[in-house]
């Protein structure tokens, strides 16, 4: 399977306005291990260990 | 500063030499949506009488984009057409992080509609459009520099006390309309309550005049390179004036940022050094997300920015105080002429509150991604903006203000719900949308529905319809071809209302659809008409 990055979500702000809200109150130490617990909770869910590779070189291109 | 401002003349006026007034209705402030209000009532047939208290349009442009529904209720107001040849139509954004182009939109991918997604327009000239066509109908009364001082209601009337220079006086009305602008002093009079809340940051506004082959598009920076961390807003306003919008953060002083030697090197770094520009006019400002909790109270009604505020991003401020204003005048019609409830009148309440909240929304929502409140807000925010050069699903996320469309009145008891089956976006409560047509009333459906309840038939008009365009309330009926019929010339209104032979849509005189059936039963028909306009 290859790594989806065309538009799949349904309601892209009521998700984003959720993700912003899912940090509501946290300490910046807080956030980072919340987001590190939800990029685990998702790649489990995902499974597919060619698409978690793609997800991982899109997310670090262009970041030195 | 090149616009020159109109004066409107005061007048003395007959009741402060014994003559005594009572109005049908009374509109306080001759803004936007305060003129929409009085010219749909006086092209109605009901006296209007507008109090200001000022005499003259609106000082600088402040609301400057206008939308496909404000012009589409402007059409039938008589102020359509030179509100968009005056103004400057776009369709296009581009949105940039840096330097790059993150992505751009197209707001109107279709055609087959009369306007375009929006104009842009100083708020003075709209303004001096809608005074002109307000100044040509003669049941509607104009009167400048009279201040009110004083509101009181009863079950009867409401008691109005107005200050000129000459001195004061009193006029009694059945209904006020309140649209005298985010600092209401009407909302104030009564004490009326206007929760929400302050944001906590600083925006520049420059207008400036400027000859430039920049194209007619919204153009939004991200952390440009001329103004680190902030970000930008251009717009192109009619008569070369260009509209920049510099966030400024909370730690801004806005007395050093209003002057123009502060001004000009933001706008020379932005331009380069050649370009040559004369400032026109420039606020700094912080915004508001605020509502009343009821935009009716008893004989009042708050309408615009007097009910609800919201943050610039999204244009939602002005395109929803109209859309205020066409909802509440058709309702105030019927009731006035005996041909409806009071109750009609709450459902102002309940169908504009349910739209405010969703601006309210939206554009706290945009003003949270281009301000975000917290480092991992920001984080998230640089990510989505970082992966929408290359992903496509992240430019869907980017949220620089998703721009005024009409609220869809889906939970309004106006409403009768769906028996049959229907494809599309036409479902009770929407907008009803424009097509190209052929007939007597012109070359767009909107046209041919108008400001009364209409009935889109396709295909035939059964001899029992017919009835419906002489009851009390008429239901003027508009076939979409057959015999007699308007011509569906490229096929879109029976693709936009999924319409066959037989199908039938009930439309309210704001243009929103109320009611749809697959085959036309008059019976049906007069059931919806009377749920609409709330009988008993």
């Amino acid at each position: 399977m290859k790594l989806l990055t065309s538009p799949n979500l349904a309601e892209p702000d009521d998700f984003y306005e959720a993700l912003i809200e899912m940090h509501r109150d946290l300490s910046d130490a807080q956030s980072a291990l919340v987001n590190a617990k939800l990029i685990l909770l998702l790649a489990n869910h995902v499974g597919d260990p060619d698409v978690l590779r793609a997800a991982m070189a899109a997310a670090r291109e262009d970041v030195a | 500063m090149s616009y020159a401002y109109p004066t409107y003349g005061y007048r003395r006026p007959p009741e402060l030499d014994g003559a005594v007034r009572h109005c049908s209705v009374i509109v306080v402030g001759a803004g936007p949506v305060g003129l929409t209000a009085a010219i749909d009532l006086a092209q109605r047939g009901i006296p209007v009488l507008v109090l200001d208290d000022d005499d003259t349009v609106s000082v600088g442009s402040r609301a400057i984009c206008y939308s496909k529904r404000t012009l589409e209720i402007l059409d039938r107001l008589g102020c359509g057409e030179p509100i968009a040849a005056k103004g400057v139509s776009w369709n296009v954004g581009k949105v940039y992080q840096g330097e790059a182009l993150a992505y751009r939109f197209d707001l109107l991918p279709e055609s087959g509609h009369h306007r375009p997604a929006f104009v842009n327009l100083q708020q003075y000239h709209f303004e001096e459009c809608l005074v002109a066509r307000a100044q040509a109908l003669p049941s509607l009364e104009l009167r400048w520099r009279h201040k009110v001082t004083g509101v009181a209601q009863d079950d009867a009337r409401v008691t109005v006390t107005v200050s000129t220079a000459d001195g004061d006086y009193t006029l009694t009305c059945d209904w006020l309309v309140a649209c005298d602008g985010a600092r209401s002093p009407v909302r104030h009079m009564l004490g009326l309550d206007f929760e929400g809340r302050v944001f906590r940051d600083r925006f520049l506004i420059a207008d400036i005049r400027m000859t430039s082959d920049f194209p007619a598009e919204r153009r939004f920076w991200f952390d440009p390179p001329f103004h680190p961390n902030q970000s930008v807003l251009l717009h192109r306003q009619a008569d070369d004036v260009w509209r920049v919008d510099f966030q400024l953060g909370w730690d801004a002083d806005p007395e050093l940022e209003r002057q123009p030697e502060r001004i000009v090197p933001r706008l020379r770094a932005m331009l380069g050094p050649d370009a040559r520009f004369t400032l026109e006019w420039s606020s700094v400002y912080t915004f508001q997300c605020r509502r009343m909790q009821k935009f009716r109270h008893g004989r009042l009604f708050f309408a615009g920015d007097s009910a609800h505020l919201v943050s610039p991003f999204g244009a939602r401020g002005a395109n929803s105080g109209i859309q205020d204003a066409d909802n509440l005048v058709w309702k105030l019609d019927l009731v006035q002429r005996g041909l409806a409830p009071s109750a009609l009148l709450d459902t102002y309440d309940s169908e504009r509150v349910a739209a405010a909240d969703e601006n309210l929304k939206n554009s706290t929502r945009s003003t949270d991604f281009i301000t975000p409140k917290s480092a991992v807000s920001r984080t998230f925010r640089d990510a989505v903006l970082a992966l929408a050069r290359r992903h496509a699903f992240a430019r869907r996320l980017v949220n620089s203000g998703r721009l005024s469309v009409p609220a869809v009145l889906t939970g309004s008891p106006l409403n009768t719900p769906d028996g049959d089956a229907f494809d599309g976006a036409m479902v009770p409560g929407a907008v009803a949308a424009d097509a190209p047509v052929d007939g007597p009333r012109g070359r767009w459906l909107l046209e041919h529905l108008g400001g009364e309840f209409a009935l889109l038939v396709f295909g035939h008009t059964p001899p029992a319809a017919v009835a419906l365009a002489d009851a009390p309330i008429p239901c003027r009926i508009v076939q979409i071809g057959g015999r007699g019929g308007l011509a569906d010339v490229e096929g879109l209104v029976a693709a936009r209302y999924d319409g066959r032979d037989g199908t039938s849509y009930l439309v309210r005189p704001d243009q929103h659809v109320c009611a749809r059936w697959r085959s036309l039963d008059p019976a049906r028909v007069r059931a919806a008409l009377a749920r609409a306009t709330a009988q008993p």
